[in-house]
């Protein structure tokens, strides 16, 4: 069966995305035309909020009720933004890369519809510096969509205008957190702010804003062109949509496809990334990128929605997974994910800042066999200190992740490592926090 | 105070035209000035390859800022430099992906070739080698960029060929 694939129909590898005029060719920027000629701001949020359209970045919140909370009308305060999120630096996550470099046109089109929809005077594509290709695509893009009017003062005759500008990080995982976002737009130490006030009310430079997902973005112009119930039906489950899904890992084909929301995983790790390599067996995988649960090969029929996922005990998030091989070491593949959140974490809250390190430490003393029972059961109680209801924001909760559910499915392997001194599975090079 | 009259000195001649147009540039697209010091500190290190003391100090009084509040943005960030590297920079993921894939192999061929660890810079100051989180092309691990150049699916026997394209 052929499924429709949206936002990946016109990428080909290894070819030059389409410029502006072979996107307008194939039907680019028409939901641009509609929406500002034919559509009320209010009519493109009811439009994706009806879809049921959710959050791509990871938090899974349905984006167009996110819109809803933005002050509309004369005595809103101005200037509002629209950021997109393309800071993309989960680690095994790869998906948004494909949409930059495969088709920037079409995210242009989201941010333009996003930012009308919210009646935003300026947008900012928030970049990860490492994406070279895409600032490029990007800043060309830019200037293409400014000379043919869609950018810049009264787009297309409305009387509405908007500015874009591409800004280029400097490399932190905490800024792919919304509020510690506009804390490095605003040239300050990435740190998560409280809410409320939520960005939407008082975002960046205490003005309305909004931050959007690259994925996320990029399914608004196919929704204003289809409609919702479209949308919708192009999902399995309850879960509107397609999704780019990414596989990782000791797998025959890594890869990214985008398929119906609510495919399986056997259907992802089998069909599409053919398997394991020949010897190996699947022990565990990440589904949605470093901060979520580990899932077994028993939960191999789960649906990849946001429900499905959470039903099974761990979150789609970024919906790209890391397949974790019987030849991995399941210790030393948890103490490569805490070392990243260790040394990621912005300091800026206690438990964050000094349990992280801690919880990297011991996984590093059972790996070097000078770990005991009491540093399992030390590890244990760190899942609960630093999880949720504990920390300023999501970093820490999510780094327990799949430090707890590693806990749970792989304790026989923690325990052979206190009991047997040392680490039982062969390792042809050092750990990476041994320098 | 009698160091300050020194460090504003330091700080006017400090900073070249084009980097203050650049600044500029920057500041103009933003509703204060302090908003830019991020890309302040980018432009410096595109002209300087690190970011030294007296830039800080030099940028600080572009920005009407305080010494320590640039110093503690310039820190904060993995990619601003606050010591001297070399003319090409290898950044080495050593996220998941690669962990499973093996880039740890990587890594002991760049040492076998270059004699640094990661922080460190090969003393002809040409290479300097550091970690860097997840480079997002995880189905095509283990990767590494140097400057801005991305090698995927790398093997160790590669690292000699990709590290002598480099002068």
């Amino acid at each position: 069966m052929i499924y429709e694939r949206p936002l990946t129909q016109h990428i080909h590898i290894n070819r030059q995305p389409l410029n502006l005029k072979e996107y307008e060719a194939k039907g680019g920027y028409a939901a641009v035309r509609k929406a500002v000629k034919e559509m009320t701001p209010q009519e493109v949020q009811k439009a994706v909020q009806d879809s049921n359209l959710k959050g791509r970045g990871g938090a899974g919140f349905n984006t167009g009720i996110k819109w809803s909370f933005v002050p509309m009308g004369s005595d809103a305060p101005h200037p509002k933004y629209l950021i997109c999120n393309a800071d993309e630096m989960e680690p095994g996550t790869f998906k948004d890369r494909l949409l930059l470099e495969g088709n920037p046109h079409q995210l242009l089109e989201g941010m333009i519809l996003a930012a009308y929809a919210i009646q935003a005077d300026i947008s900012y594509v928030f970049l990860r510096w490492a994406y070279k290709k895409a600032a490029a695509l990007i800043k060309q893009s830019i200037a293409e969509a400014y000379a043919a009017g869609y950018l810049g003062q009264n787009i297309l005759n409305s009387g509405w205008s908007l500015d874009m500008h591409l800004h280029t990080g400097v490399g932190r995982y905490m800024c792919g957190e919304e509020t510690a976002l506009l804390n490095a737009l605003e040239g300050k130490r990435a740190t998560p702010r409280a809410k409320p006030p939520f960005p939407q009310v008082s975002g960046l430079f205490g003005k309305p804003s909004i931050v959007n997902n690259v994925e996320t973005l990029c399914c608004i112009p196919h929704i204003i062109n289809n409609g919702a119930d479209w949308f919708k039906k192009l999902s399995f489950t309850e879960d509107a949509g397609t999704k780019l899904y990414g596989v990782s890992g000791k797998v025959k084909r890594p890869g990214v496809w985008e398929l119906p929301m609510g495919t399986t995983m056997r259907e992802l790790l089998e069909e599409h990334a053919g398997g394991m390599r020949n010897g190996l067996m699947m022990r565990g995988v990440l589904p949605g990128g470093a901060s979520t649960d580990f899932l077994t090969p028993a939960h191999l029929d789960t649906r990849l929605d946001y429900q499905s996922v959470a039903i099974a005990g761990s979150r789609l998030g970024t919906g790209t997974m890391i397949v974790m091989d019987d030849a991995t070491c399941p210790v030393g593949f948890v103490h490569n994910l805490q070392h990243f959140f260790a040394q990621e974490s912005c300091g800026w809250c206690t438990p964050c800042r000094e349990g992280l390190p801690w919880v990297e430490k011991i996984l590093l003393s059972l790996e070097h066999g000078e770990g005991t029972q009491a540093d399992i059961d030390m590890l244990q109680m760190h899942t609960q200190l630093l999880g949720p209801g504990n920390t300023f924001c999501a970093l820490a909760p999510g780094a327990m992740e799949p430090l707890q559910s590693a806990l749970k499915y792989f304790m026989e392997d923690f325990e052979r490592h206190a009991h047997e001194k040392g680490c039982p599975y062969v390792h042809e090079a050092v750990a990476s926090s041994e320098w | 105070m009698v160091a300050e009259p020194h460090i504003q000195t330091t700080a006017k001649s400090f900073l070249t035209q084009q980097e203050k147009d650049a600044i500029n540039h920057e500041v103009s697209l933003l509703p204060y000035k302090k908003a830019a010091v991020i890309e302040a500190l980018k432009i410096v290190q595109q002209h300087r390859r690190w970011v030294s003391d007296d830039a800080v100090a030099a940028i600080a009084a572009y920005l009407d800022m305080s010494t320590a509040e640039v110093d503690s943005v310039a820190t904060f960030y993995n990619l601003i430099f606050r010591k001297p590297v070399g003319r090409h920079i290898i950044l080495l993921c050593d996220s998941i992906s690669c962990y499973v894939m093996g880039y740890q192999k990587l890594y002991e061929a760049i040492q076998h070739e270059l004699k640094i660890k990661f922080g460190e810079t090969t003393k002809d100051k040409k290479f300097t080698l550091l970690p860097n989180a997840c480079l997002g092309c995880c189905d095509h691990a283990p990767a590494l960029m140097i400057d801005e150049d991305l090698y995927r699916d790398i093997e160790a026997e590669d690292v000699r060929n990709i590290l002598e394209t480099y002068t």
